[in-house]
This record gives structure tokens, C-alpha cells and sequence, in this order.
């Protein structure tokens, strides 16, 4: 009977522990059954996943209402593989965040975070499992607010001011979202993803559309902090506790890229919104100016986590890179690198916690000698750091190769070339804060910095051994990537299949269909 | 002069959208900066409100010798977004009581360290 819900458990279970975890209060008992939900969320995950692979789209339709009528859960390899990484690195977050917090936040509101945690889980999980166009708004918006109030649980006052500059442009990204998809509704009468799909094809050139296309991606370029309107993400990510950040920086941007493949693969067409729109020279120019600018932005900051902020932008620079190479390798080395950068930079992040752990500080000039004063917590960010490098037998060389081979398959030489060049600036801002932990020599008083608790090493190292696996066997990663990525393209492709099919006198009975519901203030 | 007065709510939402829009970017009070928000989000929520809406027809409840309805969909879906914007605003809010209690002041231009304004 569980079985034939499996779709919605991700979203269900967290929503469901979360006030029962802020009922809980005993700290230790709020940590422990936000483990058991979250690693329970992953294992269907996981299972989720395995179903898509062998037996195709898994649907669901909540309440029993039948799409397009109802709110339709649709499953593929694509969200699936983000699901799996999303719950997996929470996961390990939560392991991680039980002493990490104590240092960071006040006693009394670690209840709040498992709670606040949670419905963001349970956010998240929501928008890469829908099918409905403004279901996914509502789920945006709860795993946003679950956001701004883990940022604000910091110690340190500065994350207030970032977290309202944060609110204020996730905010507006959200509204231009529902903007967006009330364009589509008014056109089409619908909001099921797929349904929107067919009818938009009908109104090829409608004008109502492509301003619908304009907000929505605006909007998901925000949430996905997309190089000019990245501006909240750094300071967010910098001022708030770092078993937030590592949890926030591998999950929530990369849900949002996975908005932006859903919206232009399977909502509106490649075709449509690459040939008629253009938008892959946009978004390529944009991609590229994220990488250099951010990186260099990345190789100037003293406090390390702005480091690692800042490269978040880039990296997210080379998922809308892949995007925008328009072609099915292209799509499988963003999708790839989705989950690589989570394993990375989740790693990264959980490295720097720890030194503000010991050290109550994340300058680099903490860092100082810190390669024998904590030599597992260094170890783990060095491996991590020359994943983000792309060094081979890291995760990062596979999303490089496969980014290098998309844009060589397209003859974009100049696009390949600069992708190799952007890794050279991750080699400076890298290579500074391991400069300043091997070869500079501890500050006095500094001699009996220990190494930090255990909860805290093995997730990190965990996610530093799953870089390495994962660099080596990328059976599980590429064939899901592939499959997802074959898929979203098919179904792409189906659909200008479909709007050929359509043009003439049957595009007036959709209309006449969808004048039903929809288009009705002539 | 038609295409004015016919789609004369539609003119109404432009302009709150952009004057709550402005009033974000503008205002150096953090309140105020919500205010903008707000009308930012209630253009919206008249945007859709406006779409359900079927000229000659009368609120969707069975009723005899009626045979036009509006859509309530948008209605319901807007009743979701106007949650969200509430949500939305009590965070908000709750930001500056404590923006507040730590720095003194919820003036943008009176952060003692630059890094620090919004």
C-alpha cells in the first residue's frame, strides 16, 4: 500500500517530522529524528530512482484527482537524480550540523533549526517532484521562508542584514515566477506542466507567451543566482552558520537550475526558446561572464566562505553553460555537474565549519598552519578543493570533460577554451587557502588546536570519498544523467513533432478546448 | 483611447506592479521596502483575479436560470499566493524587530559599516 505512494513520500515525510520536531524540544531527540526522516526521504530516493531507470515516468496523482483536472507528482530520471542528491546531501548535513550548531547558534533555537530544516527539505523535494506549474511556486516559497530563517539563526548580526537583502530578491524572483506562469494560465488554461506543453505549441507566436517565458526566466534566474542577479547569494551564504550554508549551497541553487531545464525542456521547447527566442546566446554570454567575473571575485575575498560563495556563482556559471550548448550532452554535463558540485562543495563547506569550530574564525589568515594542526578536517578540504579544481579521479574532471566534450561536439572551440581557463582561477583561489594552511606557520598561542569531533569528520569525509568515487565510477551518474538528459530532449523533440502536427485547424480546437477555462477577458 | 479603457484593470496592475517595484529599489526605510513588496505582490494577485473574471458572468455557484460563470480557479490559486505573501511579510517584519534590536536603526543609510547596508 506504501508503495503506490512512494512519489509524494519525500515532500510528506519531512512536512509531517517538522512540527513534530519543534514539539519534540529535546535537542538531541529533534537531531535524531530528522536523521531518520531525511536518510528515510533518501532511501526513496533512491528507490525512486531505480524505478525510473528501469520502468519509466512514474505518475501520481494527489488526492486521487486525474491530471490536468488535479495536481499531477510526475517522476523521471531527471528529478529523480536531483532528488537523490538533495536528500543524500541533507543527510549528511544533519549528521554534520549537531556539534557544528553548538558553536554557532543559540541553545534554544536548535529545535527551530531542525524545524526550519526540515520544511526547506520538504520544500525542495516538492519542486523537483511536481508536475503542476503552480504547485512548484508554492513549494518555492515554503523552501524559500525555511531559508531565510535558517540564514538569520547565525550568532553573528551581519546575517540579518543578509538575509532581508535575500528575502527582498527571492521575493521579487517568486512573484516574476507567478507572473510568469499567470501568462501561461491566461493563454492556455491550464497549469499542468505537460498540458501547458502541448497548448503552448498551438500559440507559437503568442505574444502573452514569450512575456510569460521573459518573467519565469528572470525569476528562476534569480533563485538560481545567475551572475547579474546573484547579489544576495554571497553575503547569505557567508553570514550564515556553515552547517547551513553547506546544506544550502548544494541543494538550493541547484534545485533552481533544475527549474530552469524543467521550464525550457519540458514547459516551453528547446526549439522554441533556443531558435526563436535566442536564449541560449544569453544565457552562454551570461554563464561565461559568471565564471570569470565570480572566480576572480573568488581569488580577492579574505574571509574564505565568501571564497567558496563566490565560486558557487561560477560553478553555477558552468550548469547554465551546459544549458546553453543546446544539445543532449550539453544537457548530461549540467545535470552531471549538479550533483558534483553538491558533493564538492557540501564537502568545502563542512571543511570551513570546522575550522570556525576550532578556530572561531573563517579568515584565511585562520587557516594558518592549520595543514598539522587539524590534518583530516585539511585533508578533506584539499581533496574537495582540487575537485572543484576539475583534477581527474575528482567528480570535478567528469563535469568538466563532459561540459569540454558538449561545447567540442558543438565546434563552440573558443566556449572550450574558456571553460578550461576558468579552472585555472579555481586553481589560485584554492591553492591561497591551502598556501596559508601547509606552508605558513601556525600564530603563537594556536599549538593546541585540536582536530574537531567526530560527527563532524566522517560526513565530510564521506562526501570527500564520494567525490573520488564518483570520479572514478561514474556508472550510476552518467547513465542517470544520460538517461535524463535523452529523455527531457525526446520530449522536447515530441513536442515540435507534435506542434507540426498541430498547425492549422487543429490548433483551433485546442483553443476552442482551453477557452473552457482559460482566455477569457478579450 | 479603446485599448485603454478596455483593459483598464490590466493598466491598473501595470502601474502598481512598477510603483511597488520602485518603491523596493528606492526606499531606504526597511518598512517601507516591505510596503513596496507588498503592492509589488497585490499587483499580482489582481492579475489574476482579473483573468477569471467573464464578462456577463456571475460568481461559480449553481444557481437556476444562470448559465455563465466566472473561472474560480484563479481565485482559488490567488488565495494560495495571498498565504504566501502574508508568510512572506511576517518574516519580513520579524527581520526588522531584530535588524532593529541589533544595529539600532532600520534606516538603510545609517549602517555604521558599509557592508552591512542592504
Amino acid at each position: 500500500m506504501l508503495e503506490q505512494h512512494l512519489a509524494v513520500l519525500p515532500i510528506l515525510l519531512p512536512l509531517m517530522a517538522a512540527p513534530i520536531v519543534l514539539i519534540l524540544g529535546r535537542n538531541a531527540l529533534s537531531w535524531g529524528l530528522a536523521i531518520l526522516v531525511s536518510g528515510l526521504a533518501c532511501f526513496v530516493a533512491w528507490q525512486l530512482l531505480a524505478a525510473t531507470l528501469s520502468d519509466g515516468v512514474i505518475r501520481y496523482a494527489v488526492g486521487g484527482w486525474a491530471p490536468p483536472w488535479g495536481i499531477e507528482m510526475r517522476i523521471d530520471t531527471a528529478n529523480a537524480f536531483v532528488l537523490l542528491a538533495v536528500t543524500a546531501i541533507s543527510t549528511f548535513v544533519l549528521l554534520y550540523s549537531k556539534e557544528s550548531i553548538k558553536k554557532e547558534m543559540d541553545e534554544s533555537q536548535h529545535g527551530l533549526f531542525y524545524t526550519a530544516y526540515l520544511l526547506c527539505l520538504a520544500g525542495l523535494s516538492g519542486i523537483l517532484i511536481t508536475g503542476d506549474a503552480f504547485n512548484l511556486f508554492v513549494f518555492l516559497e515554503i523552501s524559500s521562508l525555511a531559508t531565510y530563517t535558517l540564514v538569520s539563526l547565525a550568532r553573528d548580526r551581519r546575517c540579518l542584514t543578509a538575509t532581508f537583502r535575500y528575502l527582498v530578491m527571492g521575493t521579487i524572483g517568486a512573484t516574476f515566477i507567478l507572473i510568469g506562469v499567470g501568462m501561461l494560465y491566461m493563454k492556455t488554461g491550464t497549469l499542468n506542466m505537460l498540458d501547458l506543453a502541448e497548448r503552448i505549441h498551438a500559440y507559437d507566436s503568442s505574444r502573452t507567451i514569450n512575456t510569460g517565458l521573459a518573467f519565469i526566466m528572470v525569476g528562476v534566474s534569480i533563485k538560481l543566482a545567475l551572475f547579474p542577479l546573484h547579489a544576495w547569494l554571497p553575503a547569505a551564504y557567508t553570514h550564515a552558520p556553515s552547517a547551513v550554508t553547506a546544506f544550502l549551497a548544494s541543494t538550493a541553487t541547484k534545485v533552481a537550475v533544475y527549474v530552469m531545464i524543467r521550464f525550457i525542456f519540458t514547459v516551453f521547447g528547446a526549439e522554441h526558446v533556443f531558435e526563436d527566442m535566442s536564449m541560449d546566446w544569453i544565457l552562454m554570454v551570461l554563464a561565461i561572464v559568471a565564471i570569470f567575473k565570480c572566480s576572480y571575485m573568488a581569488t580577492v575575498q579574505s574571509n574564505v566562505k565568501t571564497v567558496l560563495a563566490y565560486s558557487s556563482v561560477a560553478q553555477i556559471g558552468y550548469m547554465v553553460l551546459g544549458i546553453s550548448l543546446v544539445s543532449a550532452t550539453g544537457l548530461m554535463a549540467s545535470l552531471i555537474h549538479i550533483f558534483n558540485h553538491a558533493l564538492m562543495k557540501g564537502a568545502l563547506f563542512m571543511a570551513v565549519g570546522a575550522v570556525f569550530y576550532r578556530m572561531g574564525s573563517v579568515d584565511i589568515k585562520a587557516f594558518r598552519g592549520l595543514g598539522r594542526l587539524m590534518p583530516w578536517t585539511m585533508a578533506a578540504f584539499t581533496l574537495a578543493g582540487l575537485s572543484i579544481i576539475g583534477v581527474p579521479l575528482t567528480v570535478g574532471f567528469v563535469s568538466k570533460w563532459y561540459l569540454v566534450t558538449a561545447a567540442l561536439e558543438q565546434n563552440h572551440w573558443v566556449v572550450a577554451g574558456l571553460v578550461l581557463a576558468g579552472s585555472l582561477l579555481a586553481v589560485v583561489y584554492i591553492g591561497r587557502v591551502l598556501e596559508a594552511a601547509y606552508f605558513q606557520q601556525p600564530d603563537e598561542g594556536q599549538a593546541d588546536v585540536k582536530e574537531v569531533p567526530l560527527t563532524m569528520l566522517i560526513p565530510m569525509w564521506l562526501l570527500v570519498l564520494a567525490n573520488v568515487y564518483f570520479g572514478v565510477d561514474t556508472s550510476l551518474t552518467s547513465e542517470a544523467a544520460k538517461h535524463a538528459s535523452d529523455l527531457l530532449f525526446q520530449n522536447s523533440d515530441a513536442i515540435s513533432a507534435l506542434m507540426d502536427s498541430l498547425h492549422g485547424p487543429t490548433a483551433q480546437a485546442v483553443s476552442e478546448t482551453s477557452g473552457l477555462t482559460g482566455e477569457v477577458l478579450q | 483611447m479603446n485599448h485603454v479603457l478596455d483593459y483598464y484593470n490590466y493598466w491598473i496592475v501595470v502601474f502598481l506592479m512598477m510603483s511597488g517595484f520602485y518603491i523596493v529599489i528606492s526606499a531606504n526605510n526597511l518598512v517601507k521596502k516591505i510596503v513596496g513588496l507588498n503592492i509589488f505582490q497585490t499587483s499580482v494577485f489582481m492579475l489574476y483575479i482579473s483573468m477569471g473574471k467573464v464578462s456577463g458572468g456571475t460568481a461559480p455557484i449553481v444557481v437556476e436560470g444562470v448559465t455563465q460563470y466566472s473561472n474560480p480557479l484563479p481565485h482559488v490559486l490567488i488565495l494560495t499566493a495571498i498565504v504566501v505573501g502574508v508568510a512572506t511579510t511576517a518574516v519580513g517584519l520579524s527581520l526588522i524587530v531584530r535588524i532593529k534590536r541589533a544595529y539600532g536603526t532600520v534606516e538603510e543609510n545609517e549602517f555604521e559599516n558599509k557592508d552591512d547596508a542592504i
